[in-house]
């Protein structure tokens, strides 16, 4: 099977440089040849006799003549000079031709004379390329007498002649069907000079010769008649009046090259045409080389000297013009450049195709690999423009926080099934559920908590994202894990927000413990995280009838803590009302003891929110948070939100830290497949030609162009909630997580003016801003600046920037 | 480490015998045995002979080199202890002054001597080198207490041995597990997959054999600690039940052993928190590394509350020493051992002779921490170096600070 391949990989790669070479699918050569013909066919209007002459004509003369316009230019005004003679007076033309010209003798039956063999005469010469001095000699030849042949030949080689010859017969069929758009007669004539050595003359010669191996082979001779028999028709149906390529004799002393060309040219009309000539020219002169004697004989015949017309003369021409070298196309190749020239410049596009296609497969083949890429095509789309252009609805992240057991998760739920981006069905589903397992409050909840840890303990532990439009916005919440174990979490679902709900159970105790615990962390996180717009969602007022006191009382601590944690008064709101009822949501409370409130609803505070701006045309940034199976269609997605920049299908895009490179092999943003996303859009990236291995969620994804630096270390300005000294700590900045530790103290700072207060503290204390060293194990992708969260034994010790 | 011949002289001059009897007791060498010190242990050397013809032939042979040591090389993952230096005896293969890299073997004599020297420029056995040789030395064999720790947290664990001196991270599993999406189920599949392969990594760390036949039934098994935030290490322990119920009854010998706590995260760095839980405490009673723990959380206790009171750093400490504030009532000087392994004499003569002054002339109490523990990594940061002092002291100024800043 092997062999086979190389085999054919041969064939394939001759077949292809064949095609370099004549089918000139080189643009440039093709430019050049475009002009050249132009300035051919201008020269031949121009010209004392105008002439004009077809674009094909013109190209397959420059071929001829290398391009040489001036040559071209002779040639083709001879031709057609003459052609309109001949259409004229084509009777005079005849002898005069006959007469002056001195025709150079088709070269390969001559050498299989009684003097040398063809193969005696060619021994030194190369197989091609028969230099031209050679080709000289050949014409010399023909001045040997012929008659002593007549029966030199051996019976073997009229065989073989023969065999040749009704290839030939085929071929010039074909020939004439292919010419049979040019009206040209003559061309024709070309082929009976191999059919007539078979044929006609054939049959006084080649009964000779039988006659003379009769003894011997009488069985071939019978094949040969069979032969002849086949042939016959076909020639006689072709051109019976063809006769033999007797002239030789008449020729006078071998012409020098220039010669001929020019001589050539005021009859050269066939060859002209189609280039269907060169075949005839070509498998003849091949099987006459092969078995010259086979032809000599018949020309040897008087007769056929005597039959010498215009139409041999012609041949011997273009026999000469023909360079008579096997540099030549092949027949077969002649053929294809004939039909391909036929067609006209269509068909070239398609050859160098083919040919592009064969270098497409060897580049392949290079490339071959047992991974399998995959290409994605882009589409170059401006991005920016595109998002400029698209009219989409204002959209807004924004991140549920609180304290464990707040209701958040069912306060999002409810919003969410009053907004009915959840339907019925699955409610009653999770109720019934929920109830099967005794949790029949948390059926809200589980819209969001769909892991069945968190149904089962009921308690959301990683953020869940979920989306719902109303007229004017399209939100998408990020719903927060309250418990301090899964702060870290929290701190990745904060990464992802413009503002934040922070939901508080007003019932008696738990408040006042969720200010101590994960109300404040979560509030100082999201503050710390650039977070500027809050709004407290009081929840469960109906645990406690609805108080006013109760709400006011909350209102005033909380708004005091966030005031201090640096939230303006005037980014803060209150909302009062019940998840699991549904009062002050979406809708106002029915409840008569909640008729106090007037304001606005959990929806109504919602869609206050401002368009919130991303750097959009900054260095693509995405933190991945999650790596997952998004199907059989997409084996590696990731999912997490554009931090900077923008990307569309076919990027390609590089993961820090592993340094990898991937494809983006489709894009979706919000759910919805799209071609494109900018920063501040959550998206599903379907990644192509990357091992799953290389990503991590809290990687970050960018462009080779501007890749993101990984560090091992570097400075920062926290703002401490807890004694800072050197320490171990986790870095948290979104998904990431890596454990460090603050290594050196370099001062602790004025929070207003930043001016270093103290130098090289030995301890900072919480709530003072100091510049700190952090050293990481392992390198991860940081660049200033970005908002990073410091955290040892489960607490938050430090929040600030990267400088 | 059992202790074979002690000849320690009074002046510090004096060589012992001992023979390693665990891989920790290969921590113990590396912290004894310093450069310039000489060491006779057994060894295999490859020989090569020339013959007269110029033929030459190699033959192993078993020698008891004696060498000086010029550098060790440790490591704590395999507990394999290398030490290079010259040869200072002849042998019928060896010359003098070739070099060779003794392997510490266990349950192989070895004998350690250090020279003071003429003019005092060698260490000798210090004060704090007998302090070390005395932990090194487990007489009654009741030190084998040790733990094996599994930190984790979603898609991570670290599975540590916690030895008397050493918390050894045997291996980390990382996983990346898809986390929750909607009606994904991928996150489970993702948790099993990850409970599947931190089970199998545990079980090839602590050489646990699954099969019930296996005469090793009868051996202890160690305490395994889970720890993790929230609740992976719960959810291990639920998997490895069910492992046990279901395919590898073998692994029900392993349940018993196994404690579930918490911890604040999957790094290692949490392991002071596992430490520190009630569960563990009650299990590993009082060891060495349980006090040490306890004492970096109480000085950093005093230094968030009273930051005068306690201190850190090179020239902190040395300083507050000089002020008398280690000393009787309450100071404490807290070291890694990481000082005493300096390849410097005089960095080492420096911390010896501020040990020593602090123990015998202020009064106060030194604790030479395990740098390969936990609480020795927390100290690691401070510097390496901490004290509590009895009684506050003023920070000096900032000159001298940005000094030893530089110096750092």
């Amino acid at each position: 099977m092997s062999r086979h391949r190389v085999k054919n990989v041969g064939y394939d790669d001759d077949d292809f440089e064949d095609d370099d070479g004549y089918d000139s699918p080189d643009p440039e050569e093709q430019e050049f040849l475009q002009q050249c013909t132009a300035a051919v066919l201008g020269q031949l209007r121009a010209g004392q006799p105008s002439v004009t002459a077809t674009t094909e004509e013109v190209q397959e003369a420059l071929w001829h003549y290398y391009n040489d316009i001036e040559k071209t230019v002779n040639y083709l005004r001879g031709k057609k000079e003459k052609e309109l003679k001949k259409q004229s007076t084509p009777a005079v033309q005849k002898p005069k031709v006959q007469a002056g010209l001195p025709v150079p003798g088709f070269p390969a039956p001559l050498p299989a004379e009684a003097h040398f063999s063809a193969a005696d005469f060619f021994r030194d010469c190369p197989w091609l390329n028969v230099p031209a001095h050679r080709k000289t000699e050949i014409l010399v030849e023909p001045l040997y007498p012929r008659l002593g042949l007549l029966g030199g030949a051996p019976e073997s080689g009229g065989k073989m002649s023969k065999l040749a010859a009704l290839a030939a017969a085929r071929k010039k069929k074909e020939g004439e069907k292919a010419a049979a758009a040019v009206p040209e007669g003559p061309s024709t004539s070309q082929p009976a000079r191999t059919e007539g050595s078979t044929i006609k003359p054939s049959g006084t010669p080649l009964s000779l010769s039988e006659r003379l191996a009769a003894s011997k082979l009488s069985k071939a001779s019978e094949t040969n008649g069979g032969l002849r028999r086949l042939s016959k028709p076909g020639a006689s149906a072709s051109l019976p009046a063809r006769q033999q390529p007797a002239p030789e004799t008449s020729k006078p002393p071998p012409p020098s090259l220039p010669e001929p060309t020019k001589q050539e040219e005021p009859e050269k009309e066939p060859e002209q045409q189609q280039p269907t000539s060169n075949i005839r020219a070509s498998p003849s002169t091949f099987a006459s080389v092969i078995l010259g004697n086979a032809t000599g004989p018949t020309m040897a015949e008087p007769s056929h000297l005597n039959s010498n017309n215009v139409d041999l003369l012609q041949i011997y021409g273009q026999d000469h013009a023909e360079p008579f070298d096997f540099a030549a196309p092949s027949p077969d190749d002649v053929v294809m450049n004939a039909q391909s020239t036929a067609k006209g410049f269509k068909s070239k596009p398609a050859a160098s195709k083919a040919a592009k296609g064969q270098a497409d497969l060897a580049g392949g083949m290079k490339d071959l690999s047992v991974e399998e890429k995959v290409t994605v095509k882009s589409k170059n789309l401006d991005v920016l423009a595109e998002y400029n252009k698209s009219t989409r609805k204002k959209s807004a992240n924004f991140v549920v926080i609180g304290h464990v057991d707040a209701g958040k998760s069912t306060l999002m739920g409810r919003l969410l099934a009053d907004q009915g981006a959840i339907d019925q069905r699955t409610l009653d589903k999770y109720r019934k559920e929920a109830e099967k397992i005794g949790k029949g409050s948390f059926a809200l909840a589980w819209v969001m908590d769909q892991g069945s840890e968190e149904r089962a303990r009921g308690v959301t532990i990683d953020i869940a994202t979920n989306k719902f439009e109303t007229e004017t916005t399209a939100f998408t919440i990020v719903d927060a894990p309250g418990h301090r174990d899964f702060v870290p979490n929290m701190i990745a679902g904060a990464s992802q927000a413009d503002f934040a709900v922070l939901v508080v159970d007003s019932s008696v105790g738990k408040f006042e413990s969720g200010l101590k615990g994960q109300t404040k962390e979560h509030a100082l996180l999201v503050r710390s995280m650039g977070v500027q717009k809050i709004i407290v969602a009081v929840n469960k007022m109906d645990t406690v009838q609805w108080n006013t006191e109760r709400f006011q009382e909350i209102e005033q601590q909380i708004s005091a803590f966030l005031t201090t944690a640096g939230f303006q008064p005037k980014n803060i709101s209150f909302v009062p009302c019940s998840g699991v009822l549904g009062d002050n949501i979406t809708r106002r409370s029915a409840d008569p003891k909640s008729s106090w409130y007037t304001g606005r609803t959990l929806l109504e505070e919602l869609e206050t929110s401002e368009p919130y701006t991303h750097a959009l045309d900054k260095p693509l940034r995405m933190t991945i948070g999650d790596v997952f199976r998004g199907g059989v269609q997409n084996p590696i997605s990731i999912s997490g939100r554009l931090d900077a920049g923008s990307l569309q299908m076919g990027d390609q895009i590089l993961t820090m830290p592993s340094g990898e490179t991937a494809l983006i092999r489709s894009v979706e943003v919000d759910g919805e497949p799209s071609d494109w996303a900018v920063a501040g859009q959550n998206v599903v990236l379907n990644l192509a030609n990357i091992d799953p291995i290389h990503l991590r969620s809290g990687d970050v994804v960018c462009r080779a162009s501007a890749p993101i630096k990984t560090v091992t270390s570097f400075t920062a300005k926290v703002l401490a909630f807890e004694h800072l000294m050197p320490m171990q700590v986790d870095v948290h900045r979104g998904r990431l997580h890596v454990p460090g530790r603050i290594s050196k103290l370099v001062a602790s700072l004025d929070k207003t003016s930043g001016l270093a207060l103290k130098k090289r503290p030995k301890i900072v204390a919480p709530g003072t801003v100091a510049r700190v060293v952090v050293e990481i194990d392992q390198a991860v992708p940081l660049e200033a600046p970005t908002r990073i969260v410091l955290r040892a034994g489960g607490t938050t010790v430090a929040a600030g920037l990267l400088e | 480490m059992r202790l074979i011949k002690n000849t320690i002289e009074h002046n510090g001059s004096g060589a012992v015998t001992l023979c390693p009897e665990e891989p920790e007791d290969m921590w113990h060498a590396y912290n004894l045995i310093r450069p310039g010190d000489l060491l006779r242990a057994s060894a295999i050397r490859r020989v090569t002979t020339v013959q007269d013809t110029g033929s030459t032939s190699s033959a192993r042979v078993h020698l008891n080199l004696l060498i000086k040591v010029k550098s060790l090389d440790f490591d704590p993952q395999s507990s394999q202890l290398h030490v290079s230096g010259q040869i200072t005896n002849e042998t019928a293969h060896t010359k003098i002054g070739q070099f060779h890299t003794l392997d510490l073997e266990l349950n192989r004599n070895f004998t350690l001597e250090k020279d003071v020297g003429a003019d005092g420029e060698g260490v000798g056995w210090d004060s704090v080198a007998v302090e070390q040789l005395k932990d090194a030395v487990d007489e009654g064999g009741k030190r084998r207490a040790e733990a094996v720790a599994v930190v984790m947290q979603e898609g991570l664990a670290h599975i540590c041995f916690i030895g008397q001196f050493q918390t050894i991270l045997k291996q980390k599993v990382e996983m990346s597990v898809p986390r929750k999406r909607q009606g994904g189920g991928d996150h489970d599949k993702g948790m099993g997959k990850f409970f599947r392969v931190t089970l199998e990594t545990l079980l090839r760390q602590m050489d646990f054999n699954t099969s019930l036949t296996s005469g090793a039934n009868n051996e202890a098994v160690r305490p395994v600690l889970l720890a993790s935030p929230g609740f992976v290490a719960s959810g291990f322990h639920k998997y490895i039940q069910s492992e046990a119920a279901t395919t590898t009854p073998g692994l029900k010998r392993l349940l018993p052993s196994i404690v579930v706590v918490h911890s604040a995260s999957g790094y290692l760095n949490s392991l002071s928190e596992v430490l520190q839980s009630p569960a563990v405490k009650t299990l590993l009673a009082d060891t060495k590394y349980a006090r040490e723990t306890k004492l970096m959380d109480d000085f950093l206790y005093q230094l968030r509350k009273e930051t005068n009171k306690a201190t850190y750093g090179p020239r902190e400490v040395e300083s507050a020493v000089d002020q008398g504030a280690v000393g009787r009532g309450g100071g404490v000087l807290i070291m890694s051992n990481r000082l005493f392994r300096s390849q410097d004499v005089a960095e080492r003569k420096r911390w010896v002779s501020l040990v020593d002054r602090v123990r015998d002339v202020e009064g106060g109490e030194v604790r030479v921490l395990s740098s390969d523990h936990e609480s020795g990594k927390r100290l690691e940061g401070l510097g390496g170096i901490a004290a509590l002092l009895t009684f506050p002291v003023v920070e000096e100024d900032l000159d001298s600070e940005d000094d030893s800043a530089d110096a750092d």
